[in-house]
């Protein structure tokens, strides 16, 4: 699953320019001086106007939320026990009563599938938080003070970067004698965090030269109060569309590494394992693969389009 | 030049010693699961352990394999197999799947790109972009599956298992792998085309009267091409890497086959080994860009 380094590779050169345009648009605002409080057009207001009317952000935001409720409380959408199987129902088709059929257990797999949300729902949002967390952390201290400590971490990202996200994975996850949700999300912030720094970065580096950063610091503002007042809310934006792709694609690289038996573990329900477990009955039971295949794909496409609309609303290049 | 190429040989060793450090870092003897069940003599263990230098320190095991590696020598599994054997077995299938994937994506990832950038909003766009954002959101695997399942077994077009049909046998598995990244390039060749459509060089040359197809094809092109180049670059290492998932699924024997079969059954140094030659393909593609780079766009030099 090598989608991992090319989702970086396409939002590093679609977004960087970000931060930069993003300081037009204030100076732009400036001129006007005191608009109401309330009516001032930021460059978040302005994208949000924009996304209200965006059919294929909409699309995006119902699928998110959907999976979202879907992995807090699986029960609105099914009454069915996902552990409560009976193996006289072992590998029924799908029928009018059970939707999408059963698993080898003969466990329900409509309730199962719905289930599956949960972890990888968990896992996409919190290897992502996590990662965003260092990369603002580090990204920070490099961008902003450079010197030795940017170099070291420069090529610290360097040495991450050239290592394969899934055999990364598969090496350091074979390593461990029980993976469940903490190993697997570990093993993936580790894999992930160089992308979210250097993007974080070069964002830091184009802000820290903007006038309004001089003036703070004229006015006796503290680094940590310039870093986190100034520099943040004008810099993360990249991160922002970013992280939103990346859920999708981290929620693939679970299902990736608990497909190849190293990332998850049974007895837990994700839809990695679900299509691990179909693929030798491929030709016998093909509504075993088709339908966690259908849901994860569902999941990863609500979050790479909500990036990318995000993207196409946030970058004025493109209007 | 030479500062860039310098920069290549600290992030090499960084790499592969981040990976040697891991791989002999796993839990378990490898030279007692040797013998099975019965205990082997204390001697005989201690003689392997010697042959395999795993008596010594970490870093000095580190040190001896990168001075074989620059000679060529990258050791051999426990059955005494030398590693580069298995590779060079192994290597030319997984360089026809890459290179089948890397021709398929860059040929239909351009031109799609380039239709969906010169009328930008139209049918044709929209079509590409809804397209490639649903197979960007597809797994490999789950994706494999689908074509094995339709166009393998129920249509019968294709082979699904194997290299018994020769080149017809790699068709099916390189375009699994390649459509990732098809429709990567050609989102980005459509962005940055339809900016570069916008440039004032491009007016100026559709302003001096020149054909509409050199217009697009040497000026904008030119300059649209560069991010795709990048990515490119970065690409066809991960094809490589990637080539574990389509590899197990279409059941090709190549190194990604391979380095998952070695990390189960614990053979370090074949691990070791193949890793460190996907490391050294994807730092010399990026290499090989960063040049490419100078040659496109005159602008960049190296001092």
């Amino acid at each position: 699953m090598s989608d991992f380094r090319q989702a970086e590779a396409v939002t590093e050169t679609e977004t960087v320019a970000t931060p930069v345009t993003e300081e037009v648009e204030e100076e732009v605002q400036k001129p006007t001086e005191g608009p109401p409080p309330g009516a001032t057009t930021s460059l978040w207001s302005d994208a949000w106007k924009e996304l209200r009317s965006s059919p294929l952000f909409l699309v995006s935001l119902g699928l998110v939320v959907l999976f979202i409720v879907m992995a807090i409380v699986p029960q609105l959408f099914t009454s069915a026990d996902p552990r409560a199987c009976s193996l006289s129902n072992s590998l029924d088709r799908p029928s009018s009563e059970h939707w999408f059929g059963f698993d080898l257990q003969g466990c329900d797999y409509y309730a199962r599938t719905i289930y599956g949300a949960r972890i990888s729902m968990a896992i996409g949002v919190s290897v992502i938080a996590f990662a965003a967390i260092l990369a603002v952390i580090l990204g920070s201290i490099s961008g902003y003070y450079g010197g030795w400590l940017d170099s070291v971490i420069a090529r610290l990202t360097d040495i991450w970067f050239a290592i394969p996200t899934i055999l990364g994975g598969i090496v350091i996850l074979s390593l461990l004698g029980e993976r469940g949700f903490f190993q697997v999300s570990f093993v993936l912030v580790i894999l992930g965090w160089p992308t979210m720094l250097r993007l974080y970065r070069a964002s830091v580096l184009a802000v820290k030269e903007m006038d309004y950063v001089e003036a703070a610091r004229a006015l006796g503002a503290s680094d940590f109060r310039i870093l986190f007042k100034h520099i943040l809310p004008n810099a993360i934006t990249p991160v922002i569309i970013y992280a939103a792709i990346s859920v999708g694609v981290i929620i693939a690289a679970e299902a990736a590494l608990s497909f190849l038996g190293v990332g998850l573990q049974l007895p837990a329900i994700s839809w990695g394992l679900m299509i691990s477990g179909a693929q030798t009955r491929i030709l016998q039971a093909p509504h075993l693969l088709l339908f966690p295949g259908l849901l994860l794909s569902l999941a990863v496409f609500g979050f790479i389009l909500m990036g990318d609309s995000l993207r196409d609303a946030l970058d004025p290049k493109g209007r | 030049m030479i500062r860039r190429v310098l920069q290549f040989v600290p992030v090499f060793l960084g790499a592969t010693f981040l990976i040697f450090a891991l791989v002999f870092l796993i839990p378990g003897d490898p030279i007692r699961a040797l013998s099975g069940d019965r205990p082997m003599p204390a001697s005989v263990q201690q003689a392997l352990e010697a042959r395999y230098n795993l008596d010594k320190p970490l870093w000095e095991q580190y040190f001896l394999y990168v001075a074989g590696v620059v000679q060529g020598d990258f050791g051999e599994d426990f059955r005494g197999r030398e590693v580069t054997d298995i590779m060079a077995e192994r290597i030319p299938v997984t360089f026809k799947l890459a290179m089948y994937a890397f021709a398929f994506e860059v040929v239909i990832g351009i031109a799609a790109g380039i239709m969906a950038g010169l009328r930008k909003g139209g049918f044709i766009d929209n079509l590409v972009r809804i397209s490639t954002l649903v197979v960007i959101s597809i797994p490999i695997f789950v994706l494999g599956f689908m074509a094995q399942l339709l166009i393998g077994v129920r249509w019968g077009w294709l082979p699904v298992s194997g290299l018994g049909d020769g080149f017809k046998s790699y068709i099916l598995p390189a375009i699994v792998l390649g459509s990732t990244s098809l429709a990567y390039i050609a989102r980005l060749t459509r962005t940055s085309l339809a900016e570069n459509m916008r440039a004032d060089y491009v007016r100026t040359a559709t302003a001096k009267g020149l054909k509409r197809s050199r217009v697009v094809g040497v000026h904008a092109l030119r300059n649209s091409l560069i991010p795709v180049i990048t990515f490119l670059g970065v690409d066809l290492g991960s094809l490589m890497g990637g080539a574990i998932i389509t590899e197990g699924i279409f059941n090709l024997p190549g190194l990604g086959n391979a380095v998952f079969r070695a990390v189960v059954q614990q053979e370090g140094t074949v691990v070791v080994g193949i890793v460190t030659f996907f490391v050294l393909v994807f730092l010399l593609s990026n290499l090989l860009v960063d040049v490419l780079y100078a040659v496109l766009d005159p602008r960049i030099r190296y001092e």
